[in-house]
């Protein structure tokens, strides 16, 4: 179903022309941060990470690691604080927000130290030798759990966990709730995710000291608001920090703006270490720490009337910024405010949006931004108002939709919604997705006894974010404060060389979006030129370039404003040159048309100009220009549309320039066996407004549509309940892949948006923001169940399915106590067992009590001391297959019965992680001089291990402590099972994980 | 039998895209690394370490390879193909490479070349795919930007190509 | 993320091997394809002191039927056994397990022994090697031992391979007329299996191995079960294998997994007989 590129204009501009980016990445050329050659005697930067969700740091020891050959400087976060300012917060708090952990650590992953040395394996190496004590802290890691009183406490500057609390209100949304003939309502957890690009992060910093000034080249992607945010950090005003990107990025979708702490780190590590220094992220820094999009627990009632009509909306919304609230966080829950109703004309509109922090990494910028997390309510919402009033979904969604005639359309909550006819996009989407096929589909499935669902999402896609709608969090008093804040800057600069040759410069600052293809066919249009002819450049130097604090790739910007920002350049140059043409042609200027390489008069082509000779006038002969005409060398146009102003005093925001319309639906059906989700058919209709480049629109589409579809049924950043990291690896987080993306049916419509100069808007966030919930309204659909959570799991969606479970039978092996957890694998785990040994209890009892007995006992230990008579302290190698840690253990004896019960406790820390438990254990005589043992255990494990090889844990734990009673068995006279790998198995439920083979209650 | 010590250097030689190369690696050092920062052959990207993103690939003595999961020392002698030795001259594009560009098969390109690798050595065995084989062969590589339909689509066009220039070849 | 130091060897004979293997013991590590080891080098979970390349001994490169047996030598990797002529009836089990284990860029290197050896209980060859009944050809410098399927895998990667000891070869026996099936069930394509079912039918009975749920590939054998009965053997097995879990599946879904995957996989298995 998918249409090839196509053409659609008679320029270049709406020609899916081939990319001037593609040869060189296609051959290896690429210019990515990683393969750019570093100055001679660059240094490499490796960064410690914490693997406690929630702990004070006690002390640091780095004095091995500063000694390790090769190693230039350590730094902890104590230095940092002494370098540096704390970063911006983003609401007005006594909170502070340092890149690297100062005193305490907040989530799993938070850089603890940094080492500089010769090469990123020496570095490595050093962050093994350097010793952190910590002391534990209760980790929240639930937004709605972290506001409940007595929950830990992250900030003591955020009174229970809060950060913000707004509440908003327009029109009359009590009045309107009053009438309602309905109320429907809807409860939803948003997940969070990450688009993870495939290049992570990747930095070079330099620091002169005698201009105290620093240069850092990084693969950051914007807003450089957040350049103000990094000089202020490093103490330099912002002239002293020249801020470069390179030629190519390995994609971003939004996540490379959060490499601006790392800069910071870089930046201080190159001015302590003297010599440049050079960081790359590895990809288990990226998943636990880099930064993704926020989780959301929002409350959504309508007020609706019988014939589902929607009058009001009510919006609680509780935003989880994870442990910091780094800039420009609390940004993702207020993008989307002007467009909080949606594609819909509702009139009324109460909202109160609250900004917690809990255990877990810090969020930022993501693909979709904000979107995603409203309209999986909102429209969630519309399905059950479907249901609720015995209404067709689709039908709910038609009443509601802003009429055509009523553009430009000023929202509720105050965006101005540019232009669109979102019924003519729909049906256009209906009747070329063919709705009455799926339809007929779903009939058929249904009579067969399959569970077919379709759904249906529409969704506004903002674009081109005015900068002040952040503001909305501060009140209007906070507001009036701090100075207004509005506008989106975009700058473009066009250059013609002596030769006439044309260059554009952007600070657009591409992820792979093809920027410069585009821009060459915008600007060979004003000119008469072919794209071939124009060179741009896209590279950004806060030293050189004209750049602003809109500049950047977010927000879907660049069609829509940096796009048109060329074609404003142009177009001064153009009106520039024709007036010396038509000087030279002597013919009016309004006769003068650019064709062909020419410049000529419009009713006689043959009196005509070369480009190149009109173009380099101005600078072999400047004395020529007409009077009153400026030169023709460069032009830099700044553009900020009109109608990006700031909050008004009732909290209006136009938080958005552009507004594109997305209507999805789609067809589905579940296995029944086994809860997985296929889909039968998708269809995204897109009205984006003037489309420049029909493949990369579709490109843009697809991209995110596949993001979309991990995030709805594969993807999740993946905590435990007690803050543990889950998902470290890839093979935890699950990316789709060729096979798991179908094609989508992509519809175009073209609604022009008056606002932008190419009457472009954005178009790549639109899908992060209508597919996830359009597959939930599916599958809601298909099981008739009202709740639905993301990601779409098998296993959560056939625990919907399967009913009761059949039981256990009667006469099987008894099973232990239900494992702790739930299907996210929290690492808490709790078990029971039974043992049997030829020993009587007293001598059990007194080798538990023992050093030299425990340290033969208990695998890989390497000298057990006596810290009390109830404590011990050891050093041990604990391992399963290749995978071996060392680690320092403690243990502890305590609620003593002697012979008859004891409590055994632990806790275990070392560079794979940390871990720790405690289990009861009980001595009963068998009666023939033996003793049976009994065992309850709790126990948990966190750090590295738990990120990257949760999957193998509970085994790995096994296998260890089966390693510990066989030992303790062998010890006391022989056990009472056969071999050892049976005897694993027989004593395989005492303590769990790695560490908890001493049992034992953290300290 | 050589035995490489830990903590030296050892000249590690391979045919790299034709080519006579050689560096000094200790142990340790990844393929990854080696090819891109020791012997300066940067198209082979870098974005997992840990097998599963698949932009790392390239073909050592004729296997696909993770570099990432691949020890310098072991490709000592061996003959090894990457991303900067499928174009046919340095000015042009392969076949794939080509279909790639016409059909918007990469954005930003930073897997493309471990997936050009990929079909470049899969068409070689499997002259005409269909399009379950293409993706079940993709399934081994990440790609965050296109949805992958591109990529389907280039591999298909550019094995009809190639058959065709087979063909070609084979009649003149 | 970068591996920790060692020193490396790369053997040409057996012999030498055996030799660094016996000197060096736990501190070594095999190294065939590296598919699963070099990854946990590279986040430094493994830390041996010396690696042993054994993919330059030719005499590993083994992959011949003897008798009744298919003998998979140590330096085969999995595409060579998945390209091997006519292993559709030879091992017809493998020839259906195999595609799902990795993508075709892992199984290029990866070996069959080194999956093998690894012992990941959702890993599709220890699955097909206690489903058959195969055998692992242990190697010490001084001794020589074949331990089978069911005893060699003790664990969650653990197995009964000594320190001192490697791989030299595993061996599968062929098919001789029973019906058999694979089906596997995981989050993506390549993915590890939260549940992986190999089911063989013959003249005696039905076999069911069951990967991805217990701490090793577990197998049961039923008489020509059906109806209700096989139901509350499934149920029983399933509730036997004790499932946890984890961050991609429930254990009360791996349970109904067992159940209903392992049923269908029967069923597939005896169709293929008949």
């Amino acid at each position: 179903m998918l249409d090839m590129p196509r053409d659609t204009a008679d320029g270049w501009v709406g020609r899916a022309i081939e990319r001037v980016e593609d040869a060189a990445l296609l051959t290896g050329r690429g210019r990515y941060l990683d393969d750019l050659g570093v100055k001679p005697g660059t240094l490499h930067m490796a960064i410690l990470r914490s693997p406690h969700p929630h702990a004070d740091i006690i002390a640091i020891d780095t004095s091995t690691a500063q000694a390790l050959p090769g190693v230039a400087a350590v730094l902890t976060g104590a230095d940092i604080a002494r370098l540096t300012t704390s970063l911006v917060v983003g609401v007005k708090a006594p909170v502070q927000c340092w890149p690297m952990a100062v005193e305490r650590v907040r989530f799993v992953g938070e850089p603890v130290a940094l080492v500089v040395a010769e090469d990123r394996y020496v570095a490595e190496d050093a962050l093994d030798l350097i010793e952190v004590s910590y002391r534990s802290r209760h980790a929240v890691v639930d937004p709605l759990a972290a506001l409940d009183e007595g929950a830990p406490l992250l900030h003591e500057g955020f009174p229970r966990n809060l950060a913000s609390d707004r509440s908003f209100r327009y029109g009359d949304p009590e009045g309107a709730f009053a009438r309602a003939d309905r109320r429907v309502a809807i409860s939803i957890l948003y997940p969070r995710n990450s688009c993870t690009p495939i290049e992570t992060y990747g930095l070079f910093a330099e620091y002169d000291p005698h201009e105290d000034a620093y240069d850092v080249l990084a693969n950051f992607q914007g807003p450089f608001s957040i350049h103000a945010v990094i000089a202020r950090a490093l103490k330099v005003p912002g002239n002293r920090l020249r801020l470069r990107t390179p030629r190519d990025s390995g994609g971003s979708f939004g996540i490379k703006q959060g490499i601006f702490p790392y800069i910071v780190l870089g930046a201080v590590a190159a001015r302590v270490a003297g010599a440049p220094v050079k960081w790359i992220e590895d990809r288990l820094e990226h998943l636990s720490a880099s930064v993704c999009a926020t989780n959301r627990a929002t409350t959504l009632a309508a007020a609706v009337t019988a014939d589902g009509r929607i009058t009001a909306l009510d919006f609680d919304q509780v935003e989880d910024c994870g442990a910091h609230l780094r800039a420009p966080e609390p940004a993702t829950l207020y993008r989307m405010h002007g467009n909080l109703t949606g594609a819909y004309d509702i009139r009324n509109l109460a909202v109160r949006n609250r900004v917690v922090v809990t255990n877990k990494c810090p969020t930022g910028l993501n693909r979709g931004f904000g979107g995603p997390q409203v309209y999986f309510a909102l429209e969630r919402l519309m399905q059950r108002i479907g249901v609720e009033l015995g209404l067709d979904p689709l039908e709910v969604i038609r009443r509601n939709l802003i009429p055509a005639t009523a553009f430009p359309y000023r929202t509720a909550p105050g965006a101005l919604l540019d232009s669109g006819d979102y019924r003519a996009t729909l049906e256009a989407g209906l009747a070329a997705g063919r709705l009455d096929d799926l339809m007929a589909r779903r009939d058929a499935a249904r009579a067969e006894g399959r569970l077919y669902g379709i759904g249906f999402a529409a969704v506004v896609e903002p674009s081109v974010s005015n900068m002040g709608y952040i503001a909305t969090v501060l009140t209007a008093e906070e507001r009036r404060k701090a100075g207004p804040k509005n506008g989106a800057q975009a700058t473009a600069t066009i250059a013609i060389d002596p030769v006439g040759s044309v260059s554009v410069h952007v600070a657009s600052v591409p992820q792979g979006q093809g920027h410069r293809t585009v821009l060459s066919q915008v600007v060979a249009d004003v000119f008469g030129l072919t794209p071939a002819d124009i060179k741009v450049n896209a590279e950004m130097d806060t030293a050189k370039d004209a750049w602003s604090i809109a500049s950047g790739n977010y927000a879907s910007r660049f069609a829509a404003a940096v796009a048109g920002a060329a074609r404003l350049a142009a177009d001064k140059l153009a009106g520039r040159l024709a007036r010396v043409a038509a000087a030279q042609l002597n013919v009016p200027v309004d006769e003068i048309v650019f064709a062909g390489g020419k410049l000529c008069a419009r009713d006689n082509r043959a009196n005509a100009l070369a480009f190149s000779r009109v173009a380099a006038l101005s600078h072999w002969s400047p004395g020529q220009l007409p009077d009153g005409t400026a030169a023709t060398i460069r032009e830099t146009v700044f553009w900020t549309p009109p109608e990006l102003t700031a909050a008004d005093d009732e909290d209006h925001i136009n938080s958005s320039l552009c507004h594109g319309f997305i209507f999805d639906y789609c067809g589905l059906e579940i296995d029944r066996d086994t809860g997985a989700v296929r889909i039968d058919r998708y269809v995204t209709a897109h009205d984006c407004g003037t489309i420049l480049h029909p493949g990369m629109v579709d490109g843009q589409i697809r991209g995110g549509f596949a993001h979309a579809l991990g995030a709805a049924l594969l993807e999740e950043y993946a905590y435990g309940a007690d803050g543990s990291f889950l998902t470290g690896t890839f093979a935890d987080y699950l990316v789709p892949t060729a096979m798991e993306v179908p094609e989508p049916v992509i519809v175009h419509t073209q609604t022009p948006s008056p606002f932008t100069p190419l009457g472009a808007k954005g178009v790549g966030e639109g899908n992060c923001m209508s597919t996830p919930v359009c597959l939930a309204n599916a599958v809601a659909d298909a099981l008739g169940v009202a709740e639905v959570r993301l990601p779409l799991a098998p296993s959560v969606i056939a625990a919907l399915i399967h009913g009761a479970e059949a039981p256990a039978p009667a006469g099987a092996r008894a099973l232990a106590a239900p494992h702790a957890g739930g299907a996210k694998g929290e690492k808490l785990m709790r078990g029971a067992g039974k043992a049997h040994v030829r020993a009587a209890p007293e001598a059990i009892w007194s080798m538990l009590l023992d050093p030299q007995t425990l340290d033969s006992i208990i695998p890989g230990a390497h000298g057990v001391t006596r810290v009390s008579d109830t404590e011990f302290r050891a050093d041990v190698t604990l391992g399963i297959g290749p995978v071996k840690g060392r680690y320092k253990a403690q243990v502890a004896l305590s609620d003593l019965d002697p012979p008859n019960a004891v409590t055994l406790g632990g806790r275990v820390d070392g560079n794979l992680g940390f871990g720790g438990g405690s289990g009861r254990i009980t001595l009963t005589p068998d009666g023939t001089g033996g003793t049976d043992l009994s065992y309850t255990y709790e126990a948990f494990v966190g750090g590295k291990v738990a990120s990257v090889g949760g999957r193998l844990l509970d085994g790995a734990a096994k296998v260890i402590i089966g390693q510990f009673f066989a030992a303790l068995a062998r010890k006391a006279g022989g056990g009472g099972a056969a071999t050892p790998g049976l005897f694993a198995r027989l004593f395989a439920r005492l303590l769990a994980r790695l560490a908890a083979l001493l049992g034992g209650r953290a300290p | 039998m050589p035995r490489l010590s830990a903590d030296a250097r050892h000249l590690v030689a391979f045919t790299l895209n034709g080519r006579p190369v050689k560096g000094l690696a200790s142990p340790r050092i990844l393929l990854s690394d080696f090819l891109r920062h020791e012997i300066g052959a940067t198209g082979t990207h870098v974005g997992c370490e840990h097998g599963v993103c698949g932009a790392c690939t390239i073909e050592v003595d004729g296997m696909l390879t993770r570099a990432c999961l691949t020890l310098a020392v072991q490709v000592d002698g061996s003959t090894l193909r990457t991303v900067e030795g499928l174009a046919p001259a340095p000015d042009r594009l392969s076949i794939l490479q080509a279909a790639f560009r016409r059909h918007h098969a990469l954005q930003c390109g930073f897997c493309t070349a471990g997936i050009l690798m990929s079909l470049d050595a899969f068409l070689r065995e499997t002259p005409e795919p269909d399009e379950a084989q293409v993706r079940d062969l993709l399934s081994g590589h990440l790609c965050r930007c296109t949805g992958y339909t591109p990529i389907v689509r280039a591999a298909l066009e550019a094995a009809a190509d190639l058959r065709k220039t087979t063909r070609e070849t084979a009649h003149a | 993320m970068k591996p920790a130091s060692f020193g490396y060897v790369r053997a040409d004979s057996l012999d030498e091997a055996l030799g660094v293997l016996g000197n060096e013991g736990a501190e070594a590590r095999v190294l065939a394809g590296g598919q699963s080891f070099m990854a946990m080098l590279n986040m430094r979970l493994a830390r041996p002191r010396v690696i042993i390349d054994i993919m330059r001994v030719p005499a590993l490169a083994e992959l011949a039927q003897r008798k009744d047996e298919l003998v998979v030598g140590a330096g085969v990797r999995q595409a060579r056994l998945l390209a091997m002529p006519g292993l559709e009836r030879t091992l017809p089990l493998v020839a259906q397990a195999l595609p799902f284990t990795g993508h075709v860029q892992t199984r290029s290197r990866g070996t069959v022994c080194g999956s093998i050896a690894h012992a990941d209980p959702s890993a599709e060859l220890p699955l097909c090697l206690v489903a058959l009944k195969g055998h692992v050809h242990l190697r010490a410098a001084k001794s020589r031992r074949k331990v089978a399927a069911a005893e060699f895998f003790t664990g969650m990667m653990a197995t009964a391979k000594a320190d001192d000891e490697m791989i030299e070869a595993v061996s599968f026996p062929v098919a001789n007329g029973e019906g058999t099936a694979f089906r596997e069930i995981a989050r993506r394509h390549g993915d590890f299996a939260i549940v992986a079912c190999a089911a063989l039918v013959s003249d005696h009975g039905i076999r069911l191995a069951v990967g991805g749920v217990a701490d090793t590939a577990v197998a049961r054998d039923w008489p020509h079960l059906e109806g209700t009965a096989l139901d509350d053997a499934l149920n029983a097995f399933a509730y036997e294998l004790d499932a946890r879990d984890d961050v991609h599946a429930s254990a009360r879904y791996r349970r109904e997994l067992v159940r209903r995957i392992g049923r269908s996989t029967i069923e597939e298995a005896a169709r293929c007989r008949a």
